[in-house]
This record gives structure tokens, sequence and C-alpha cells, in this order.
């Protein structure tokens, strides 16, 4: 049995000027002895374009899915909006979340996947509406004509009957960027939506992801192999090294001059796998 | 030798006919039972209560492991001691509706097995409930590839109806009986009762095939 952990040292939730839309305040996450993430601390401002990036295994996806509230996490607490994710308030204090808790709390946060993993026996349309008018309980008519519109937005309009199995990868990503915004979050998480694309299909979702960055005031977070593109799109890249972040800075600095010698490494080490 | 009397096979053919009606009745009512226990018994096994899924497991191996004959005969005179007095046909219902349950929740647990764990990921982050996951999501990718299965079931549970005969439930078994003591033929009443099942059995397959292929279509996989 783990001892319990002495949750009093975090705030009941985060106030002042800068607070940010996603805090991860010391955050451990463990397979049994295997320790995936290690007291992470990461913060992203509402609006900002944050890239994750590192070598298979550091935990990228691990980050990701706990905020998604796909995974507990084992120490420390995730605050979104201001508010905590994994815990809330009971008498003063804060304590484990409960399901109910965390459904009211994972609305805020929408999740793209490398897989799309769009509900294949139903339209792109059906697939966009399902989450609005069954969660959010938005009339029918209310929920088409937005799910429209953002299937317009990807460039999916004319295929909105069509069912998943009838798309490209490219395509069914699209859908899922679409489904996904459908549900209006004020966080987006993308894990390597472009890993299991053809490479001449990876610009369109990438040109799609480009769009939601000048377009929308999304706060996002975005795992990706595609150096050229977190280069482009992002305020900043994080690199993961062993389930901590091992350097993090604008793109620019990053990528030009990085200081670790360990994202150096990586850095090189990807440019001759292209 | 006896010789094959015509005249008596079409003076018994009705009667025949009508008891094919309850066969039927049985197979199908017996199926529904199934189709829903079995769910739930599937259901059962998924849920974070541990006690609820050893329970559920253990019962649908005991009944997996034990003659539909014995269930039937329990359920029908065991009951009455228990002060649960049932008619054959309820009695009857219930332990063939139970039998196919169990059998039918393993299908299920295949099948939901099968749905990728994606699927639930996506579910969950678009916040859709347990229940709305399961009925609209889960299930209906659960389903086609438990429809091979659910099939042969059907044409088991019809084809195992003739137990319920020993409990007295009149279907096609029982009334071929019948005829055959009161008027010392069991030719032609035996022979038109396999003639019968296998009129019944031989198109359900084939119509099984095309009902499976229609589901798949309508979910919009193939
Ligand atoms: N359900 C699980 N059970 C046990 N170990 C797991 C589980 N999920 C992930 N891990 C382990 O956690 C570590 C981090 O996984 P994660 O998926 O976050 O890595 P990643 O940085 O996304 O890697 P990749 O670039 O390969 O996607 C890996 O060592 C992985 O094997
Ligand atoms: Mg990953």
């Amino acid at each position: 049995m783990e001892q319990a952990e002495d949750l009093s040292q975090y705030p009941l939730e985060l106030t002042g000027k800068n607070v940010p839309m996603v805090r991860f305040k010391k955050v451990a996450k463990r397979y049994g002895s295997l320790t995936v993430l290690e007291h992470l601390d990461l913060d992203v401002a509402e609006g900002e374009m944050v890239t994750i990036i590192g070598p298979s295994g550091s935990g990228k996806t691990t980050v990701l899915r706990t905020l998604m509230t796909l995974e507990r996490i084992n120490e420390g607490v995730i605050y979104v909006d201001g508010k905590p994710l994994t815990h809330m308030e009971k008498d003063g204090k804060l304590v484990p979340a409960s399901q109910k808790y965390l459904r009211a709390m994972r609305s805020k946060i929408g999740m793209c996947f490398q897989h799309f993993n769009l509900f294949p026996h139903m339209t792109a349309l059906e697939n966009c509406m399902e989450g609005p008018v069954h969660v959010l309980g938005i009339p029918r008519k209310q929920a088409r004509e937005r799910s429209e519109e953002l299937l317009e937005m990807v460039g999916m309009a004319d295929k909105r009957d069509q069912h998943p199995s009838r798309l490209s990868g490219g395509q069914q990503q699209r859908v899922a960027i679409a489904r996904a915004l459908a549900m209006r979050p004020k966080v987006m998480l993308f894990d390597e939506v472009t890993s299991a694309l053809d490479p001449e299909v990876i610009g369109e979702v990438t040109n799609v992801i480009r769009r939601l960055v000048s377009d929308y005031n999304l706060t996002m977070l975005m795992v990706t192999h595609q150096m050229g593109f977190a280069r482009d799109i992002s305020d900043r890249v994080c690199f993961f090294y062993r389930g901590r972040i091992e350097e993090q800075a604008p793109p620019s600095e990053l990528f030009g001059d990085p200081k670790s010698d360990r994202t150096r490494q990586f850095l090189s080490a990807v440019k001759e796998a292209v | 030798m006896a010789d094959w009397d015509w005249d008596f096979t079409w003076e018994i053919l009705p009667r025949l006919l009508a008891a094919t009606v309850n066969t039927l009745l049985a197979a199908g009512i017996g199926y529904i039972i199934a189709m829903f226990l079995g769910l739930a018994f599937a259901l059962a096994q998924r849920t974070p209560s541990n006690t609820l899924t050893m329970a559920v497991r253990e019962a649908v191996e005991f009944i997996r492991s034990t003659p539909l004959v014995l269930q039937i005969f329990f359920v029908f005179y065991v009951g009455p001691e228990f002060g649960v007095v049932l008619s054959p046909w309820v009695a009857g219902m219930i332990a063939i509706g139970l039998h196919y349950a169990a059998y039918l929740s393993e299908v299920y647990r295949g099948g939901l097995e099968n749905v990728p764990q994606g699927q639930w990921e996506a579910a969950t982050s678009l916040n859709l409930s347990t229940a709305r996951t399961y009925f609209r999501i889960i299930i209906p990718q659960a389903l086609p590839p438990s429809i091979a299965g659910m099939g042969n079931y059907l044409v088991g549970i019809f084809k195992d109806t003739p137990v319920l005969s020993v409990i007295g439930v009149a279907e096609l078994m029982q009334t071929a009986n019948s005829i055959g003591s009161e008027n010392y033929r069991y030719l032609e009443p035996y022979t038109m009762v396999g003639i019968i099942f296998l009129l019944i059995s031989l198109p359900s397959a084939a119509l099984l095939r095309s009902f499976d292929a229609w589901v798949r279509r309508k979910l919009g996989m193939n």
C-alpha cells in the first residue's frame, strides 16, 4: 500500500492574475514499479500551443492521457481552468475526484488520437453529433448545424454521410478533430495525430491544426514526431526524457540552440532518421 | 417391417403442425429470455465489483457444465419443494432461457472484448455516460462478430426444445409421443418430426447469414 499523500500542500483552486489553463503540479504516474511521470510540473497558458517531443516511452502520451482522465495519477494534482481536475474539494480539503466531478471537468477537454477512434457504425456527421446531443443536450437541429459547420471547416462537408470505413486516414482524422471540437472544449489534446497517416495526406491534417491555432482561442497540447511542424506552430516546445521535462523553450530556441545534451542528441537522431 | 401409411400421415399432420407452433414459440420465448439474460450476465462480469463478477462467472460455468434436462427437472420438480410451483411452460422457459443465457453470455463476452480499447477512450473523451457508451457505442460493435455464434445457439435452442417433453410441454416431441402411444404407430410421427425440424433448421442457417450481412451493412462495417 502506498503511503497516503499530503494533499494539503496543493491549493484548492488557482487564483491570481496569470492562472494557467492547465497546470500539472508534482504529478507522478506509475505502472507497478515503472515510473512513467516523475513529479512533473507543467503549465500551459490560455490560448497557448505547447508541443511535447521526446523519445519513445518518455511519457508523452501519458501526459495527455492523464489530462483526458483516461489514466489516474498516483501523486500530485492536475488543474484545469483554475480548478483541480484529478481531485475535488471536500470539507475544505482536496480528495480524489469522484466520477461525477470528473464528468463535469472532462467537458473542458477534447482529445484526438493517433488511430482516430471514430465510431465505425456512425457516419461522419453522427460521430460529430453524438456528444453535443447526448452529453451537452443541444437540440438535434442546432447540433447538426454546428457539426456541419465544423465538418466544413475541416473540409469534410461533402463526406458527412459517409461511414469511417469509406474515408482515408487523413479524412478520418479531420472528422475526429471536428468531433472533438463539437464538444466546445477549452483545451485540445493531439496525440501523434499524423503518425498513422500516409505521408501525402499529413498536410491536410496539419493544415487543420494550423487553422485552429490562428482562428480559435484554444489551448492546445500536442505530441508529435514532426519536428518541422512543431517548430512552425508551437509557442513552446517541451522535450521529455524519462518522464520529466528535460528542456523547454520557444521552438526557435529549442531547435536552434538546445541547451541540454540529451535534447541535442535526440534532435540529431531524429534528423538522421528523416 | 411396417409400411409407411400415407392416410395416417395426413391424419396426424394438423396436430403436428399445431405442435410445431408451440415448438417455435418455446424456442422463440426461450431465446428472447436467453438474449437479455445473457447480456445481463456478460455485463455483470464487467462491473468493477469482483464479487459480482466471480459469482456470475461461477454460475455461468455451472450452467454450462450440467445437462439441460437436469436443469429443467430441477426448476420443475425441485422448485415446488421451496414453494415455487410453476407450470410446465413457465418452468421450461426459465430453464431453457437460463441455459442458453449462459452460452450467449460467452458469445457476448467475446464480442465485447473484441471492441478496440480506443472506442472506450473516444467515448470517455466525449464524456458519454457509461450506459450510452455501452448501448450506443460498444454493443453495436460487439454485435456483428457475435451474430454467427448467436445464430448457432438459436438453431441449438430450437433443436433442444424436445427436451421440454420430459415435463409435459406440448411441443412437437411430446405430441409425436402421444400420437404414437395412442395409435401404436411411431414411424410416421417421428419421421414427420424429423422432417419438420430439418425444414426449419436448414433455411434458418441461410437466413442468419443474410441477417449477419444486413446488420454489418446497416452498421456501415464491411
Ligand atoms: N497501461 C500501461 N501499463 C503499463 N505500462 C504502460 C502502460 N501505458 C504505458 N506504459 C509505459 O509507460 C511508458 C510511457 O508510455 P507513453 O505511451 O507515455 O510513451 P510515449 O512517450 O508516448 O512513447 P511513444 O513515442 O512510443 O508513443 C512506456 O514505457 C510504456 O511502456
Ligand atoms: Mg505516445
